[in-house]
């Protein structure tokens, strides 16, 4: 088992004729991924990399069959027209790839999602892939360095960051230590998966046996996985570290911050709620795989 | 965020319909006077600043005459207030205070959606206070009158201020709505002696990444900023602003230093791969001039401007890019970016460039194959070289670097004799100075032209494309063809991309 993508579920790309779909289609489809449908307004009937182009979502769940995914890989104005598209034709999980998202537009994609029982990772997310199975989006860059940086294990890999999630992936595999799915929540402070979410699902994922979690300040998000541990709905070991200690200085919260977070959001603040949740917190970057490995002998 | 100034925020509250004090900005002291007589005295006269504690640094008095206005305007305008220069003053009417109280329109992650917070009491230290209360906004539907006015009675306002209040707060949420306002909030809310609601105070930050859809709101730098944006700052910004392929972010942080002070420019790629690398510059001692992120699979060009913005801090004892260490991008577009950068301004200060992931071997083999030249080291590292054993080489290659007075890292090239050259996307300028080319045997540029839109024509390169399709984005700006040229051809091949501003 592995979560969010494996190599049996059908995926479509939005986006698919622009520069950034092109190539990750590829990318995706090398690794093991399900490609079986692109769409473009106006482009219906082309292919890209044997993959038939479509002019629509709802046509290309008519034309192609049922859908599982949609990697959204349009411009940032148009995301939410695409992710509210691919919601109502009912594609139940959205991988929302690009940066710079308007607030307000992830909210009400938000609230669509919500109403319709469907899930979206990101926006602002590099994606997520399971060893070994499937990947949605642009991780690895390339399938033949993801075969070979990343390798299939007992680790669950959440991530606030694109670039970290790789490196804590790819130092994990180099000291023999694999992964079930390994995932970049995306960057931005609402995101549609945040770690919480990807928590759970880690939790129920039979494969998973320890939970790696890099988090950042800002948002909510690891101090609500400590209230889960605490409250016993996690209970699978977490190994914790949180980015962002030298970036403290400059970085300022409003007193929309203050009031909302009640002391919330900072590096300290998290570094304690999720060591008094139990969480095992590694202070510097380069000893997750050593700690990681110490947790998992000790199961 | 994009803040906006307190004046600025209290138009948009207007355009609402919500009530302001009758004011007027100033930007002298005689201006101040000739606003405190239209208004009439007493005044209250506010810097407009992105501070929190404007009272209690100086930055609020009240005048009871015209005469006052001028003279407290001019002991306020140009004072600093933390690291803010006061450029503009509002002179406005003072209310007789009955009460205050505080609102707020937030958006909430958990939820996730838009949020109101609200406290019966208001004015500085409301951050301090547990009192305040929240109401979950749908999105869809927005905040109903009807709403308003049961929440405002749960939290004890029953009854004639009810309807008047829910009416205001249902405007302060169609402010922060039509303005995709990241926050909004107005402290204190007035209410007069004689009845009125005003907004006496108000903070409205734009979702920077909606600003675009908001020119009128005239923002321009579309972040939160804890000091003013430098000359460097603005630049940077432009460059991002024209050019839409990948990220780019840069601030400048420290801003008076000298070579010798241990203060490195550094060039991180993604956020968090940044700060971990930050974390290991500081971990050795020394300080970081600016941050700066090219991430998102940026052109070459991008990476090129981002350099030499870097660059020109003159104080710099060493340049130091690191990310993630295993991206996802193509590193040899980060490379290629570097070394032009680094050839054009002769590099003199040591560089320590960690390119790891997607394409590493490659992309080092570039960043040392076309620096050699140079008078100061650069050396690249890749994917199993940790960023602290990277800024350990820092540390030594800085303290044993002893710059030479030659800035002349490359020729400058003559003028070209037959040049043949084509517009980029961002306004860059291919040149091949055809005179050159003709003796080329390699033909290395039409070969390296990772778009490959060049062709030859009786021997010489040109475009397989149209001028138009070049400049609109089809040659990519790879810098392939200028750089494997001074190398393998006969240096014929010029890219001129202008920073405005810089140059």
């Amino acid at each position: 088992m592995a979560i969010l993508i494996d190599e049996t579920k059908r995926v479509l790309v939005q986006g698919i004729t622009g520069r950034e779909g092109r190539t990750r289609t590829r990318l995706m489809k090398e690794f093991g991924t399900q490609v079986v449908a692109g769409c473009t307004p106006g482009k219906g009937g082309q292919e890209v990399h044997e993959v038939p182009v479509f002019n629509s979502v709802q046509e290309a769940i008519e034309q192609a069959g049922s859908i599982d995914v949609s990697v959204i890989f349009v411009p940032a104005p148009l995301v939410k027209g695409a992710a509210l598209e691919a919601v109502e034709a009912g594609v139940p999980l959205l991988v929302i790839v690009p940066d710079r998202v308007p607030l307000y537009d992830v909210l009400e994609i938000a609230h669509a999602a919500n109403a319709n029982d469907v899930k979206f990772l990101g926006p602002n997310t590099l994606g997520v892939l399971s060893p070994g199975r499937a990947v949605l989006g642009m991780m690895g860059g390339r399938a033949e360095n993801a075969r070979k940086w990343f390798r299939q294990g007992p680790v669950g890999l959440s991530s606030r960051s694109g670039g970290i999630t790789s490196s804590i992936a790819y130092y994990l595999s180099q000291s023999g230590i694999g992964l079930s799915t390994q995932v970049h929540v995306g960057g931005d402070s609402v995101v549609g998966l945040p770690h919480p979410e990807i928590v759970r699902l880690f939790q129920n994922d039979p494969e998973t046996r320890v939970i790696v979690l890099f988090g950042e300040i800002g948002t909510s998000q690891e101090e609500r996985v400590a209230e889960m541990m605490q409250s016993g709905e996690v209970t699978k070991p977490v190994v914790a570290f949180i980015g962002g200690k030298a970036a403290k200085e400059g970085t300022r919260f409003s007193h929309a911050g203050a009031i909302i977070e009640g002391g919330r959001g900072t590096h300290e603040g998290k570094v304690r709620v999720l060591k008094n949740a139990g969480a095992h917190m590694v202070d510097s970057f380069e000893r997750i795989p050593e700690v990681t490995k110490s947790v998992l002998a000790g199961l | 965020m994009a803040r906006l100034f307190e004046y600025q925020g209290k138009e948009l509250l207007k355009a609402q319909g919500i009530p302001v004090p009758n004011g007027l900005t100033a930007n002298s002291p005689s201006e101040a006077r000739k606003a405190a007589e239209k208004i009439g005295c007493p005044v209250v006269i506010k810097a407009q600043v992105w501070s929190t504690s404007r009272a209690a640094s100086g930055g609020i008095a009240f005048a009871e005459s015209p005469e006052e206005a001028e003279q407290f305007a001019s002991t306020i305008l140009g004072h600093k207030i933390g690291p803010f220069e006061v450029k503009t003053i509002l002179v406005e009417e003072k209310l007789s205070v009955d009460r205050e109280m505080y609102a707020g329109i937030l958006v909430h992650d958990k939820v996730p959606g838009p949020l109101l917070l609200f406290n019966t009491q208001g004015g500085s230290g409301v951050e301090d206070q547990s009192g305040a209360r929240s109401l979950d906004i749908d999105i869809v539907q927005g905040l109903p009158q009807s709403d308003a006015e049961t929440f405002l009675k749960k939290v004890g306002i029953s009854d004639s201020l009810n309807s008047k209040l829910a009416d205001l707060l249902v405007r302060l949420y169609k402010t922060a709505r039509t303005n995709e306002a990241r926050s909004t909030e107005i402290n204190p809310i007035i209410l007069t002696t004689d009845g009125e609601l005003y907004a006496a105070d108000c903070r409205i930050a734009i979702d920077d990444y909606a600003v675009f859809r908001h020119e009128d709101l005239g923002i321009e730098i579309a972040r939160e900023l804890s000091s003013p944006p430098t000359r460097l700052d603005k630049i940077a910004h432009d460059v991002e602003f024209h050019d839409y392929r990948g990220t780019f972010y840069f601030i400048q942080l420290e801003h008076d230093f000298k070579k010798g002070d241990g203060v490195i420019g550094f060039h991180g790629a993604g956020g968090g791969g940044s700060m971990m690398s930050m974390d290991a510059l500081l971990a050795e001692g020394f300080k970081i001039a600016n941050f700066c992120d090219t991430s998102g699979n940026p052109p070459a060009s991008k990476v090129y401007r981002a350099a030499r913005i870097i660059l020109s801090q003159p104080g710099i004892d060493g340049y130091f890019a690191s990310g993630s260490g295993v991206a996802s991008q193509e590193q040899v577009h980060s490379a290629r970016g570097l070394v032009k950068a680094f050839r054009e301004v002769g590099l003199d200060v040591p560089a320590v460039i960690r390119l790891g992931g997607n394409m590493e071997d490659e992309a080092v083999e570039i960043l040392h194959d076309f620096t050699r030249e140079l008078p100061a080291p650069v050396e690249g590292y890749k994917r199993d070289d940790p960023a602290s054993y990277c800024a350990q080489r820092m540390r030594t290659l800085v303290d044993s670097h002893r710059s030479s007075k030659s800035k002349s890292g490359i020729e400058s090239a003559k003028p070209p004799e037959n040049p043949y050259q084509f517009e980029t996307v961002t306004k860059g300028t291919v040149l091949f100075d055809h005179a050159l080319c003709a003796d080329c045997e390699s033909k290395i540029c039409v070969k390296s032209c990772v778009p490959q839109i060049l062709k030859l024509e009786e021997g010489l390169p040109v475009l397989g494309i149209s001028r138009e399709d070049a400049a609109k984005g089809k040659c990519t700006e790879c810098l392939a063809c200028e750089l494997e040229c001074s190398r393998h051809g006969r240096g014929a091949a010029r890219i001129t991309l202008p920073i405005p501003g810089l140059d």
